[in-house]
């Protein structure tokens, strides 16, 4: 590159580090950006410093906003004595999108993994005990991966919760899907959480 | 190009930059192998690379130092097997767990992978489950060079009356042989000597003493490597009935 583009190199290295981008999809998207000067690349630049000096997690539940309590956790309607426990922000949006759950949630922050040395203190599982102390919550309702990980968290949350209904998500034939081309071990999920008509 | 083509039971994957795990899979003939699979976060691989999954592996790499790429072909899964059950579950994890810790890289342990193999396709039986889970226990011990020697007593050579195991040697000890040094010598479990109904007590007393050699003899030898947490976990749900 020329000289006196060392910014533009710069804004390029650190686009390439974006999940999905590489250095040559870096470039054209900073281009793209230079010739969308006032509509696009401004805005966006305001809006990523106003996130950067705002965006925080959640004290109660560990998701992602502007401000220390989320939305979710301020609303008093939404105490309705649930806790849905997610793995990551990622899910919690998920289910916030089906708009099913009308509960409070708590964001994990990974799963427990032996080999990783994640253990109970590196997740927010303790935080997630005292919340079911103080919000009087009846029922945890555990939507971790169907994975041996998740799984293996799920029954650690549970024995930690003696006295709380725990529940977690079934397992089985997704909505669309077709038995054909399911793996064994989903058709064995499904067929064990079978229900009558 | 140096490759081989193994069947193997997946330990562990751990992500490796966007899109890729670095696998570690136990194979028959080749032992504990680590390798890139590329795309293995993708939708249709990481359902596959569960921990316990029965594999068809095919490492490759340009120098036998390389850490090398692996595809896999799923032959068999073990997850919903695994799932059904919170000792099923933690039998998987603390398998693959000391596996992952305890086997050296590279070195083929076949009488061993079988006896795993054998192990993982118990897991549904949770009658069963845990007394194979202490054989297999002692076949790991066996397979790294720390043998159990239940035969005879160490110290009289007697056949009869063996209640304790020496921690030095691993040898069976009886009473009489055993004398004033009793209260240093770990007691023989009954489960250890093919004796008793093996009940979750005795199970537990014999996962007493093969952690006590896994520990003191493997681990140690391993530059201060741990007792993974996943093995921890399975006395305790064998503690929760």
């Amino acid at each position: 590159m020329a000289q006196g583009t060392e910014d533009l190199e710069n804004l390029i290295a650190l686009m390439a580090k974006l999940p999905g981008l590489g250095p040559r999809s870096a470039r054209r998207a900073v281009l793209h950006l230079i010739k969308k000067r006032s509509l696009q690349l401004i805005p966006l630049a305001e809006a990523m410093h106003r996130v950067g000096a705002t965006a925080r997690e959640c004290l109660s539940c560990g998701n992602i906003g502007t401000i220390d309590i989320c939305d979710i956790c301020a609303n008093e309607k939404r105490q309705n004595g649930q806790i849905c426990v997610v793995e990551d922000v990622a899910d919690l949006w998920a289910m916030e999108r089906a708009n099913v759950f009308k509960g409070r949630y708590h964001v994990l922050g990974g799963t427990l993994s032996a080999l990783d040395a994640i253990g109970p203190e590196e997740l927010r599982i303790p935080k997630l005990i005292d919340r079911c102390q103080s919000e009087g919550v009846t029922e945890v309702i555990l939507a971790l991966g169907a994975t041996i990980d998740g799984q293996t968290t799920a029954h650690y949350i549970a024995d930690q919760l003696p006295g709380i209904t725990v529940t977690s998500l079934a397992q089985g034939v997704p909505v669309g899907g077709e038995l054909d081309y399911l793996d064994d071990g989903t058709i064995t999920a499904a067929l064990t959480a079978r229900k009558s008509l | 190009m140096i490759q081989w083509r193994d069947e193997g039971i997946l330990l562990s994957v751990k992500p490796f930059g966007e899109n890729s795990v670095i696998a570690e899979v136990f194979t028959e003939n080749q032992g504990r192998y680590a390798g890139v699979i590329r795309g293995g976060t993708s939708r249709k691989l990481a359902p596959m690379l569960q921990p316990g999954a029965q594999l068809q592996a095919d490492w490759k790499a340009r120098l036998s130092e390389h850490l090398g790429s692996l595809t896999v072909e799923l032959l068999r899964s073990r997850t919903a097997q695994a799932m059904s059950g919170r000792l099923a579950l933690a039998g998987l994890n603390a398998v693959c767990g000391l596996l992952s810790v305890v086997l050296p890289e590279r070195e083929p342990h076949s009488d061993l992978y079988v006896q795993t193999e054998r192990l993982l396709d118990l897991l549904p039986n949770a009658e069963v489950w845990p007394l194979a889970y202490v054989q297999w226990e002692i076949q790991v011990l066996s397979d790294l060079g720390f043998a159990l020697d239940l035969s005879s007593c160490a110290v009289t050579g007697a056949t009869e009356g063996l209640s304790f195991i020496s921690p030095k040697t691993g040898r069976a000890v009886s009473t009489d042989g055993a004398g004033e040094w009793a209260d240093r010598l770990l007691p023989l479990p009954a489960v250890l000597k093919g004796e008793g109904e093996a009940e979750a007590e005795d199970i537990l007393q014999a996962l007493d003493v093969t952690g006590y050699f896994i520990e003191h003899k493997v681990l140690a030898g391993l530059g201060g490597a741990k007792m993974p947490a996943a093995r921890m976990r399975l006395i305790d749900a064998l503690k929760r009935g």
